[in-house]
């Protein structure tokens, strides 16, 4: 820019600021209403005009966690009084916590679902990236023959439909036992991953100089020495960022696991929307729900923010 | 460490790092083999079995919720689909999401890239708010947006003021809804391609186009666009190979007709009416499109790699 700005591209500039600040906070409203009514009570989150000023409230993730029952008759003052703060806030709302036999109380399905979701996409994100890093190392430091159609296969894996895929693995999977169980799910997250992971990984292994490790070869090293000693230490940063995209994406999917899971192995994206029956839902408990899911999605994003455009780009584009 | 690593590498060049390293451990080619083959055998064997296996279905009647063997009928199952009307409908309203969506995405993603590309106080901060919604699960995220619909509490109808207009449920709209939905989901990652495109073109042009007195339209579509044509085509490619694949969002958001891509159709085929062989047919029918558009994506990615 030249050193000097006339008047008129000191106004462009305000304007420009003034539009950046209005799109932002367009595109920011859907997820700060997901935020606001996880923490609103029900009768708040589906007024007209809409609530934007309330109390905060934490009922909305009691009733995510627990198991709830209409209430036939009010507690006893005695009950109410002896009930915990968030059976009070259950039984606030026309409800009660289910127990069982022993006076257990019984958890929503939700915590399981989670769970499932994080052991999945844990398991399926280490086994992507370390098979992902030695395969990127191998195509990036040895000659293999037909490489450009090698990669180019690895990578239209990654761009099948989930939908076309599924079709023959539910298939093979109910041959196998292995609809509805984790391992299922997580070999198909690891295929769908690691074509992504060999890509990412291999720019980050291309750009570590490979003298690093000739000089170590050198020194006496083996190659498998110099790989993990010198190049894993060197691609640490590569490998984490391919990791956290490995997981954010094993963490998001939908279709797959619609089809191939029910209850069991069943992982929050299919759980979350089958919360939406008939009737009137209750949006705050989804809301809830919701929020829980999308935020270590978006802790990862600011953590991630340097590499976003390399993770997107398969690997393509470097700043 | 510097220096006894250029050391290293100096006497390196004089001696032969390959023959040292074959008389210890692995050598390099077994090396080579166990880094890369799993990976191939794994993809081979998750990847690109089923699919043969599911061509072979394609070529039979079969139905995964029978106990009928499969009957081999050669390739009724494709002339049946490419005769089909239906089917035509259903790539008719693949192809208006994926225009409608991707076109969307290129204006506003484009558009902010431009905007952003100043100096904006905060710009680092707020383009990781932008990219947000990129990041964040379609399914869980296009269930919200149905509240955001909703005809008589939505915040959107309140907003603009549109009293109870129906979105989701009015068959003529409910595409354009869900592609609005796509849109703000999928414009960052327009944005996040072209904001790199942007800074990489020399800021010099830019002084000598001043210089040189040019308008600010000539300059844009002189310098700027041509500059970043191919990075933006990049990303041109791969929403409308996603876009094509759609199915998280519209299957989440509405249930009409008209909202019915292929993705949809397909997963209805194969899992809510059971025609296994039949969909395994349509499967491929899809998978061709896909690999040809992957392709050219492909062909695009080493383009700009090698700049």
């Amino acid at each position: 820019m030249a050193a000097v700005r006339t008047s008129a591209e000191v106004a462009g500039n305000r304007v420009a600021i003034v539009a950046v600040l209005i799109i932002t906070l367009i595109f920011l409203a859907p997820i700060y209403w997901i935020v606001s009514t996880s923490f609103k009570p029900r009768n708040l989150s589906t007024t007209i005009p809409p609530t934007v000023v309330f109390t905060p409230e934490v009922s909305p993730f009691v009733k995510l966690f627990t198991k709830r029952s209409q209430l036939r008759e009010q507690p006893t003052p005695e009950e109410y009084e002896a009930a915990p703060w968030w059976e009070r806030i259950v039984f606030d709302g026309g409800e009660k916590v289910v127990r069982d036999g022993k006076g257990n109380v019984q958890w929503s399905a939700y915590p399981n679902r989670f769970m499932n979701s994080l052991i999945i996409a844990i398991t399926s994100t280490v086994f992507a990236v370390s098979m992902g890093t030695i395969t990127a190392y191998g195509f990036s430091r040895f000659k293999v023959k037909g490489e450009g159609d090698l990669l180019f296969f690895i990578l239209s894996t990654r761009m099948l439909p989930p939908v076309v895929v599924a079709i023959p693995m539910f298939l093979m999977y109910r041959t196998f036992g292995l609809n509805d169980t984790h391992i299922g799910l997580i070999i198909l997250y690891t295929a769908f991953n690691l074509s992504f992971s060999v890509w990412l990984m291999k720019g980050f292994i291309d750009e570590i100089p490979k003298e690093y490790e000739e000089a170590a070869l050198v020194d006496g090293y083996t190659r498998m020495e110099a790989f993990f000693k010198i190049v894993i230490p060197e691609a640490a940063t590569g490998i984490a960022a391919t990791a956290v995209f490995c997981f954010i994406t094993a963490w998001n999917e939908y279709a797959f696991a619609l089809i191939m899971t029910n209850r069991r192995a069943q992982t929050a994206p299919p759980f979350i929307p089958s919360q939406v029956g008939s009737g009137l839902p209750d949006w705050t408990v989804i809301a809830a729900g919701t929020f829980l899911f999308l935020l270590p999605v978006a802790i990862f994003t600011f953590l991630l923010r340097n590499h976003l455009l390399r993770g997107m780009s398969f690997g393509a584009i470097r700043k | 460490m510097g220096r006894e690593r250029a050391l290293a590498t100096a006497v390196m060049t004089t001696l032969d790092p390959k023959s040292r390293a074959a008389s210890r451990g692995m050598s390099d080619i077994a090396i080579r083999n166990l880094f890369i083959i799993p990976t191939i055998v794994f993809l081979i064997v998750f990847n690109i079995f089923p699919l043969l296996y599911s061509l072979g279905y394609s070529f039979t009647d079969f139905r995964a919720s029978s106990p009928a063997a499969a009957n081999f009928v050669g390739l009724q199952n494709y002339r049946e689909l490419l005769n089909d009307p239906f089917i035509w409908t259903n790539f008719a309203i693949t192809a208006k999401y994926v225009i409608v969506s991707v076109v969307g995405q290129v204006i506003v993603g484009f558009g902010v890239a431009l905007l952003l590309n100043r100096d904006i106080p905060f710009k680092g901060l707020i383009t990781t708010l932008l990219l947000l919604p990129m990041m964040l699960s379609m399914a869980v995220v296009g269930l919200f947006w149905k509240l955001l619909y909703d005809p008589s509490f939505g915040i959107i109808n309140y907003v603009l003021g549109l009293g109870r207009f129906e979105w989701l449920s009015n068959p003529d709209v409910a595409l354009y809804a869900v592609a609005i939905t796509d849109i703000w989901m999928w414009s960052p990652f327009v944005m996040l391609l072209s904001l790199a495109g942007l800074s990489a073109v020399p800021k010099h042009l830019y002084e000598a186009a001043a210089i040189d007195r040019a308008g600010t339209l000539y300059t844009f579509f002189r310098i700027t666009l041509p500059l970043v044509a191919p990075i933006l085509m990049i990303a041109i490619i791969f929403r409308t190979m996603e876009a094509f694949k759609t199915f998280d969002l519209a299957y989440i958001m509405t249930s009409q007709p008209t909202t019915e891509v292929i993705s949809i159709r397909l997963y209805k085929m194969a899992f809510q009416e059971w025609q296994t062989g039949r969909s395994c047919a349509l499967a491929y029918i899809v998978l061709i499109m896909v690999l040809a558009i992957t392709n050219i994506y492909v062909k695009y990615l080493n383009k700009v790699k090698e700049r």
